[in-house]
């Protein structure tokens, strides 16, 4: 049977961009902007049409088949090894491109807020330097991302997984003449390969146990029975893929590189430090889900570091003074709570929270960048306040994107948050209670930016309000459409309780496998559903209460914030210096690595080059003073010698040599008088 | 006709003259002009004997020695010229630059 275009192509997904990319990064300083805009832009709105095509092929068939794998070429050859076991296992690994629904949703996702986030950068980017370089690593991005979600095996999407890494560093460290940048880029690169480390030693595990990293074989292998439930090298393998999510979707104790990588242009932030990039850690796990439901001691580590670095985040969101900053504490916590969703099992509210938080949060950070951009580059929210009449498309939109993730009735984040925290409270009430209170925070801190931002007394620095304006059209339609997102994202999995379907968690309920519904008991009776029903009333009552305190705290009392900041003094320092971790990170980790190099570099000096080369040359310089001092007395003195006796020898022979041209003559004539005597004296007497 | 003998002597006289100032004159200008007396001095015994035997060899060997004193005095005259600039002398005595 023929398969259906858009599946069959589903490898040309990721190909548009990487194009684009390539011409941007070859050619693009010759080309003028809006040729490099139309063709970013455009090759990823093209990339996003195929996505959507696909999507539909895959809907288009039956329930439970929507699975299309699609092999481009055989990387690695088969290559026999023993796995720990003892049995014999090919270690294959192809360019093999598979759409199932989780895939499916990723690429609408990836390739639909990054086509939004690409013309919004059309706007932002305008004025900066370094144009194509921009787009062409943004399209760069695109590539890595989609292979990362296309990927049928680990080592496909270690691929992409290091590529959208790269990306990260290159677009972080983008204004590289700023010192700050570029050593955000690196942090954030270093923080990422501790993670990856786990990553790699996970898939190594993987291939050593299960005897394969294609993805659509680890369900049937794990199916088949060798394993038992709670398997300590299933746990091994869930733990390590952990770290690497962790490192990459900035959770504790790798998020420390995720605030600092606010250091990059704006629309970075949104595409791939609140959108997509950063959710790799969830899609993985959630990917890997048939290896997590058998290591529930794994899962629950997941679930309790997504629980607290939620709540961690969150506190530390609450202080910050930098609207990016908040922004990217945001981040890290609700990508907390997508960990928190997948460690409960949870994983399709997982994903689905993943997808609103992309809508939302881009929204947030591309609202953000409007307003930093009408305020002339100023971040600081308290030379801020008054906006909401001077740029209204921002305000309006940023307030449906901030009431989204607060988790107010009906807009996308109630819907995704409340699936979250329900599934939390079937299976752990802690764990509920930390998500329930990080929910009220979230509402307080994200009301705080729009009231520290929108409302009150203007603070803005006098010069910069003149410069006051609403962003080009190019950055508001975005942010409209995104805004529309917000709102009607939670619809496509509107809960069953309020009259809805769930289809987006049905959707996806093939990929979570069957392991999944046997071990979860849905709550399906009466009484848990009037308790659904008053824990999403628990959590809208906190939300709004958190949205009152900020109200009461920076628009009716605004000098109270400070006078609780003085009474709290030491607690309000600790977080307001995010509990310094980042110094604890120094002392413990990076000083030592620099002690460690000092260290080389000393044997290196002292050994290497001191004993090693120094000594060396030491020694060769000796043997050539011995060997000059054997020529210059042993083999020149001989010589010299032989002159020395010759030229006494040749003292009487020398005194004729007067050197006056008259006594050789006179030497030549006697000689001629004594031939001519001879010769004379000859004729004479030979006669007779 | 004069016998050969008379030519011989002259001949033997001029060469006289001519070692005798290369010997005992301290200019070397006239060392040169000296020497060309012991040159023609050999001219004439050229010439006589190839009177006398009615060959023009000598003839030809007489004109070489021509040729070859005028060479010679134009390269000694040089050579004493260069010399003068160096050491502002052209007494033969002065020149011992020939020592070992």
């Amino acid at each position: 049977m023929n398969a259906p275009y858009f599946l069959e192509h589903i490898w040309l997904i990721p190909l548009f961009p990487l194009l684009t990319a390539a011409v941007m990064l070859f050619y693009g300083r010759k080309l003028a902007n809006n040729i490099v805009s139309y063709l970013c832009a455009g090759s990823v709105f093209v990339s996003f049409i195929f996505s959507v095509g696909a999507f539909f092929q895959l809907v288009a068939m039956p329930q439970g088949e929507r699975f299309f794998t699609k092999v481009l070429f055989q990387w690695l050859p088969a290559i026999p090894y023993h796995m720990f076991d003892g049995r014999l296992a090919n270690f294959v690994a192809s360019w093999e491109f598979q759409i199932d629904p989780l895939s499916a949703v990723m690429i609408l996702v990836v390739t639909g807020v990054g086509f939004l986030i690409h013309v919004y950068s059309t706007g932002y980017m305008a004025h900066e330097g370094g144009y194509y370089r921009f787009f062409g690593y943004l399209n760069l991005f695109m590539f890595a991302m989609l292979i990362l979600v296309l990927a049928n095996n680990f080592l496909m999407m270690f691929v992409g997984w290091e590529g959208v890494g790269t990306c990260s560093y290159l677009l972080i460290g983008f204004y590289f003449h700023r010192k700050s940048a570029s050593d955000a880029g690196k942090k954030a690169f270093i923080v990422n390969r501790v993670g990856d480390a786990g990553f790699l030693l996970g898939i190594f595990l993987c291939s050593a146990v299960l005897g394969t990293v294609r993805f659509s074989d680890i369900g049937p292998t794990l199916r088949a029975g060798h394993f038992q439930n709670g398997d300590p090298w299933l746990t091994a393998i869930a733990l390590l893929l952990f770290v690497g999510a962790a490192g990459k979707s900035a959770q504790i104790p790798l998020y420390v590189w995720l605030p600092d990588a606010m250091e990059g242009p704006t629309p970075v932030s949104a595409l791939i430090h609140a959108a997509t990039m950063v959710t790799a850690g969830v899609y993985m796990v959630t990917r890997t889900n048939a290896i997590y439901e058998l290591a529930p001691k794994a899962m629950y580590v997941v679930a309790l570091v997504g629980a607290i670095t939620a709540l961690f985040a969150a506190t530390i969101g609450v202080v910050q003074n930098d609207i990016k900053k908040v922004l990217a504490y945001s981040t890290v916590s609700q990508l907390g709570y997508m960990f928190l969703a997948c460690g409960v099992g949870a994983f399709t509210a997982g994903i689905f929270h993943l997808m609103t938080h992309a809508f939302f949060k881009g929204l947030l950070f591309l609202a953000a960048g409007s307003v930093i951009h009408a305020l002339s580059g100023e971040q600081d929210m308290r030379k801020m306040g008054a906006l909401s009449k001077r740029i209204p498309v921002t305000y309006w939109t940023m307030l449906i994107a901030t009431l989204a993730i607060a988790g107010i009735f009906p807009f996308a984040g109630f819907v995704s948050k409340d699936l979250i925290l329900g599934k939390a409270y079937e299976q752990d009430v802690l764990l509920w209670a930390i998500g329930y209170f990080t929910a009220g925070m979230t509402a307080f801190y994200m009301f705080r930016l729009i009231f520290m931002t929108f409302h009150g007394t203007s603070r803005v620095d006098h010069e910069v309000e003149h410069h006051i304006h609403e962003s080009p059209k190019a950055m508001l339609v975005p942010l409209v459409i995104l805004a529309g997102l917000s709102i009607v994202g939670g619809l496509v999995s509107w809960p069953e309780i309020l009259g809805g379907n769930s289809h987006f968690v049905h959707f996806l309920e093939p990929v979570v496998g069957a392991a999944h519904d046997a071990r979860m008991e849905p709550l399906k009776g009466p009484s848990s559903r009037i308790g659904e029903i008053n824990l999403m009333l628990l959590s809208e009552g906190l939300v709004v209460l958190g949205i009152l305190c900020a109200w009461y705290l920076y628009i009716k009392r605004t000098e109270l914030p400070a006078k609780i900041a003085k009474s709290l003094n030491g607690f309000y320092e600790l977080v307001y210096h995010k509990y310094y971790v980042d110094e604890l990170y120094d002392a413990l980790f990076v000083n030592r690595a620099k002690d460690l190099g000092l260290a080389l570099g000393w044997f290196d000096t002292n050994v290497i080059n001191g004993v090693g080369v120094d000594g060396a040359g030491w020694l060769a310089r000796f043997v050539s003073r011995v060997s000059m001092w054997w020529d210059t007395w042993i083999v020149d003195g001989s010589v010299k010698l032989g002159a020395r006796i010759v030229w006494v020898l040749s003292f009487p022979v020398r005194l004729i040599q007067d050197g006056l041209v008259q006594s050789y003559m006179l030497f030549i004539v006697i000689g001629l008088i004594g031939f001519l005597g001879y010769y004379f004296y000859l004729a004479h007497y030979a006669v007779h | 006709m004069i016998p050969v003998d008379y030519y011989l002597f002259l001949s033997l006289a001029l060469f006289t003259i001519g070692v005798i100032g290369v010997l005992t004159r301290r200019n070397v200008i006239i060392m040169l002009m000296s020497i060309e007396l012991i040159l023609n001095a050999v001219n004439i015994n050229l010439m006589v004997f190839s009177r006398m035997w009615g060959t023009v060899d000598g003839q030809v060997f007489a004109i070489f020695i021509i040729t070859d004193a005028a060479a010679e005095a134009a390269v000694g005259l040089g050579i004493i010229l260069a010399f003068f600039h160096n050491r502002e002398t052209v007494l033969a005595d002065e020149m011992d630059i020939m020592k070992w």
